[in-house]
């Protein structure tokens, strides 16, 4: 049967939809609403052509009134549909993050878990382009630090698909962040990571599991999204070198797989974590801890982190790049770690 | 009401000087991104929201300001900061990401600050209305008669901030006017589709306030209803709510492949320029010649050309510099 499966090589935005498109197909509870997602497809493609399928009662263009229209994925979920809500820039949280904070994430607990909230929350992530402070952040601490809420930050098209088709059947609300590089997206950078075989038919992936993309033995990088790319690439350069890196893309960041990366650990016996958020309070502090207190006798040498210097995302091009890690930090970082 | 000659002239010419920046900033934006789009490139990169055709809301109010008072603008800001009178070449090295910009390259197009001419603009849709609620707080803590203005696009008033800055403003009778911009469209949704009223005038009666609905681009009736509004406000009768109908010439952002919007349409909106429509007047009014007005664009392309020579030969920040100024 297995051999059967039929895949195709899509795009990041392509296995989205068509996860959507094939959990709205089987289930007509499920509908979108967000700015821009109806005639237009979503400003990175994350719904492309689904207006066109399912009609503009199930997947519905809203006002730009994020509070209104994420608000009542909450009041309708509780009515047995299972909504999906774009908020187009995970910079826009701002707006509406009452709903997400004190409702959408805490009604099942202060509900003794009464009350279940199917709402799959998407939203694009990401810089590197220039869109400068408020169209450039990651955010996923400040997600992932919120009880109550999933959160999948998934990098490949294979895992973008089967992680979303896995988020709308969960009965809890998961944030599902897409980053718009990885979309595959004609105007955007072109990565051969935003490019991959995905299968047609229908899979789920697990919400809460980290991923060894490749193996290694002297270090481990743990990266999410556009920094386990830039790490895949790093591990090329360190290859150089004769340094064996393995690379842990964590997809899930709340919760974290601690798992997969103590089992690393106790491979490489070393850890760097790279993360486009912010370092205060972030991924890397987080991974860092729980390697701290529950991987601590494996590690040969401290734990470095790589992350965006804790200042606003600038627009100049030298500025950003300056602030944004890549393959080339990641590698003299790694270096730092196992010579020094 | 008669619109002195000195009026017109200084709408036409802030018309012009945007309208030219922004032809120019599409060339700009363009180089580094031919054959092959790609946003993050070329001089110019990120998202580009250009003003074509919007120009008579900015001069129709902004006219009637003065230094003092404040302006806050959207993501669509470069008409609203030509007219507010920000420093054209430190705006324009801003957009080009050097050190010489008004925020030395760390804000870009969507975030210039001129706390010269207390100007400012932002990304998030709708977020400036508060801000100039507080600037038209502090004008009547300090017992001036400044006054605030709020450009936003039809989109942001269905937008919470728009509702609760228009209360607090009513309530504390706050010298606030703000200016809808109603291009007919919020990236590809259309009005229609995201506003349960035709216009958002109506939506004055909501908050006890004026408010005024200017049809078809009109230049002359923005300067007159921007009159009454911010001479009311500035003798403390409180807020205003314009809308007035303009035109968008061009994508969202350039770029935008605008699949949503019929084809016939910005034709159509191309032969009634606003800017033709203020310089046939003067010329029908024998108010100016086509001599004059030559001898206008001709000074104002001088100036814009300048701008463009001041950022493009302007020094990059250096790289370090991206950890400076998170606190003063
Ligand atoms: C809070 C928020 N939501 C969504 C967006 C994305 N966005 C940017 S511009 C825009 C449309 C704005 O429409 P409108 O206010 O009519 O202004 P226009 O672009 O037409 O000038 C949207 C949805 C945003 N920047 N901020």
């Amino acid at each position: 049967m297995e051999t059967l499966t039929k895949t195709k090589k899509l795009t990041g935005s392509k296995a989205m939809t068509l996860a959507i498109e094939q959990e709205m197909e089987r289930d007509d509870k499920i509908f979108i609403m967000g700015e821009d997602v109806g005639t237009y497809g979503g400003i990175f493609g994350s719904s492309t052509g689904l207006k066109e399928k399912f009609g503009s009662d199930r997947v519905m263009d809203t006002p730009i009134s994020e509070t209104a229209f994420i608000g009542a994925a909450i009041g309708a979920a509780a009515e047995g549909f299972r909504p999906i809500v774009e908020l187009m820039f995970v910079d826009f949280h701002g707006v509406v993050m009452d709903q997400i904070y004190n409702h959408m994430a805490k009604i099942t607990y202060m509900s003794g878990g009464n009350v279940k909230l199917p709402i799959v929350l998407t939203t694009a992530v990401g810089g590197g382009y220039s869109d400068a402070a408020q169209h450039s952040q990651t955010l996923y601490a400040s997600f992932g630090h919120l009880p109550g809420l999933k959160v999948v930050a998934p990098t490949y098209p294979f895992d973008i698909k089967g992680l979303m088709a896995a988020a709308i059947r969960d009965d809890n609300p998961v944030v599902f962040m897409f980053h718009k590089t990885l979309q595959g997206l004609g105007w955007m950078d072109q990565i051969p990571a935003s490019f991959g075989p995905v299968p047609e038919e229908e899979y789920t992936l697990p919400l809460n599991k980290a991923k060894v993309v490749q193996e290694g033995s002297d270090i481990t990088i743990v990266g999410v999204q556009m920094m386990t790319v830039a790490a895949v690439k790093a591990a090329e350069i360190l290859d150089g070198s004769a340094i064996s890196a393995e690379i842990i893309d964590l997809i899930s960041v709340k919760p974290i797989d601690k798992e997969t990366i103590i089992n690393s650990v106790k491979k490489t016996g070393r850890l760097l974590i790279v993360d486009e958020d912010y370092m205060s309070y972030g991924i890397t502090a987080e991974v860092a801890a729980i390697v701290a207190s529950e991987g601590f006798a494996a590690l040969k040498a401290p734990i470095c982190r790589l992350a965006n210097p804790d200042v606003p995302i600038p627009y100049s091009r030298v500025l950003e790049q300056y602030v944004l890690p890549n393959s080339h930090k990641i590698a003299e970082a790694a270096k730092k770690v196992i010579y020094s | 009401m008669e619109i002195s000659k000195e009026h017109l002239l200084w709408m036409y010419e802030k018309m012009k000087m945007s309208r030219l920046f922004e032809e120019r900033m599409q060339a700009a934006y363009m180089e580094g991104k031919q054959p092959v789009f790609n946003i993050g490139s070329g001089p110019v990169p990120g998202e580009m929201h250009l003003s074509n055709g919007q120009e008579p809301a900015a001069v129709g109010i902004c006219v009637h300001l003065k230094k003092e008072d404040t302006v806050t603008a959207p993501h669509r800001p470069h008409h609203h900061a030509i007219a507010k009178n920000v420093d054209l070449n430190k705006m324009t090295a801003e957009i080009f990401g050097k050190k010489t910009g008004l925020g030395k390259g760390k804000g870009g197009h969507m975030h210039l600050f001129d706390p010269e001419v207390k100007f400012s603009c932002g990304g998030i849709v709708a977020a400036g209305i508060p801000h100039a609620v507080g600037a038209a707080l502090a004008a009547k803590k300090k017992g001036k008669d400044w006054v605030a203005v709020s450009f936003i696009g039809e989109g942001a008033a269905n937008a919470g901030a728009f509702h609760e800055s228009l209360n607090l403003a009513s309530l504390w009778h706050l010298p606030l006017i703000v200016v809808i911009e109603d291009n007919s469209w919020g990236i590809s949704v259309p009005k229609s589709e995201s506003t349960c009223v035709p216009s958002n005038d109506v939506r004055a009666a909501a908050y006890g306030i004026k408010g005024y609905l200017v049809k078809d681009n009109d230049p002359f009736e923005m300067y007159k209803v921007s009159k009454e509004a911010v001479e009311r406000a500035r003798k403390g009768g409180g807020p205003s709510i314009i809308e007035i109908e303009t035109y968008r010439f061009l994508g969202h952002f350039q770029g935008d492949p605008e699949l949503y919007r019929d084809k016939e349409e910005v034709p159509s909106l191309l032969k009634k320029d606003p800017i033709n429509r203020v310089m046939n007047f003067m010329i029908e009014k024998n108010l100016s010649s086509k001599i004059d007005f030559e001898k206008i664009d001709a000074r104002i392309a001088a100036e814009i050309n300048n701008a463009y020579q001041f950022a493009m030969e302007s020094e990059l920040p250096h790289p370090e510099e991206a950890l400076e100024d998170v606190f003063v």
